[in-house]
């Protein structure tokens, strides 16, 4: 049972960042905007997801969400190739700008993420963990 | 469509039960399972990318293996929320160490993978 929400939610996941990458074709300098906004997303979102729904949603719809959707539709080792790609273009300033916000702000979205969901936990009055 | 569809639920399912295994036996502070796979992943991709700008494989398996399964399998959330984890848990060190050595590793084994004599 576990495989199947997981494949489920891997697939839905994965086409999003597909549909969604082709989408957004904005990229400043070389910038891979479309990867950036879609981690940053899911950092955000993972964040307040797995801190919200802790022993509150069934196993299998945290799986599905979680391990499955979100885990999917954010990728590292797209970002680890786009890195490869723009230093061998020389672009270095761009590789590190791109290594130092992706890694600052995704971690500052999930720790968001999280403070969002103790806050309307503890406005509910219900405990975080 | 279908092949990213199909890559990206089997990579998920990979991703799933490689890092139920590794964290059974990791001994250490650091979330090995995500860290193992997130660079196995970067350097698969290097080495299919090649294979796809060198016309070896055609778009469909890019889409499948590259896009779908590699791009599911690694994965950029988890690797945020285990870190504000260890955050959390004020093992500072040890977050510093995971998020320099997983960006490191990550794009230094995609360039061996990239460049990989294939």
């Amino acid at each position: 049972m576990n495989y199947i929400v997981i494949f489920i939610g891997g697939a839905i996941g994965a086409i999003c960042r597909y549909t969604l990458g082709n989408f957004i074709s904005y990229s400043p300098g070389d910038f891979p905007m479309n990867t950036f906004i879609i981690n940053m997303i899911g950092c955000l979102f993972l964040g307040f997801f797995l801190t919200y729904t802790k022993k509150k949603f069934s196993k299998e719809l945290i799986l599905l969400i979680g391990t499955g959707f979100t885990g999917a539709f954010t990728t590292f080792s797209t970002f680890s190739l786009e890195n490869v790609k723009l230093i061998e273009d020389g672009q270095l300033i761009t590789s590190f700008l791109y290594v130092f916000i992706s890694l600052g702000i995704g971690i500052c979205l999930s720790y968001l993420g999280y403070l969002l969901a103790v806050q309307i936990l503890k406005r509910k009055g219900e405990s975080i963990s | 469509m279908i092949f990213v569809i199909l890559g990206g639920g089997f990579g998920a399912i990979t991703r799933y039960a490689l890092g139920n295994l590794i964290s059974r036996k990791n001994n250490t502070p650091l979330p090995l399972g995500t860290f193992l796979i997130n660079v196995s992943g970067s350097f698969l991709l290097g080495m299919i990318n090649r294979l796809f700008l060198s016309h070896s494989i055609n778009q469909s398996l890019w889409l499948l293996f590259g896009v779908g399964f590699l791009g599911a399998y690694t994965t950029f959330s988890t690797f945020g929320y285990e870190t504000i984890n260890l955050l959390i848990q004020k093992k500072i060190m040890t977050a510093v160490i995971y998020v320099l050595l997983s960006a490191a590793f990550g794009i230094l084994f995609a360039e061996v993978g990239f460049h990989l004599p294939i």
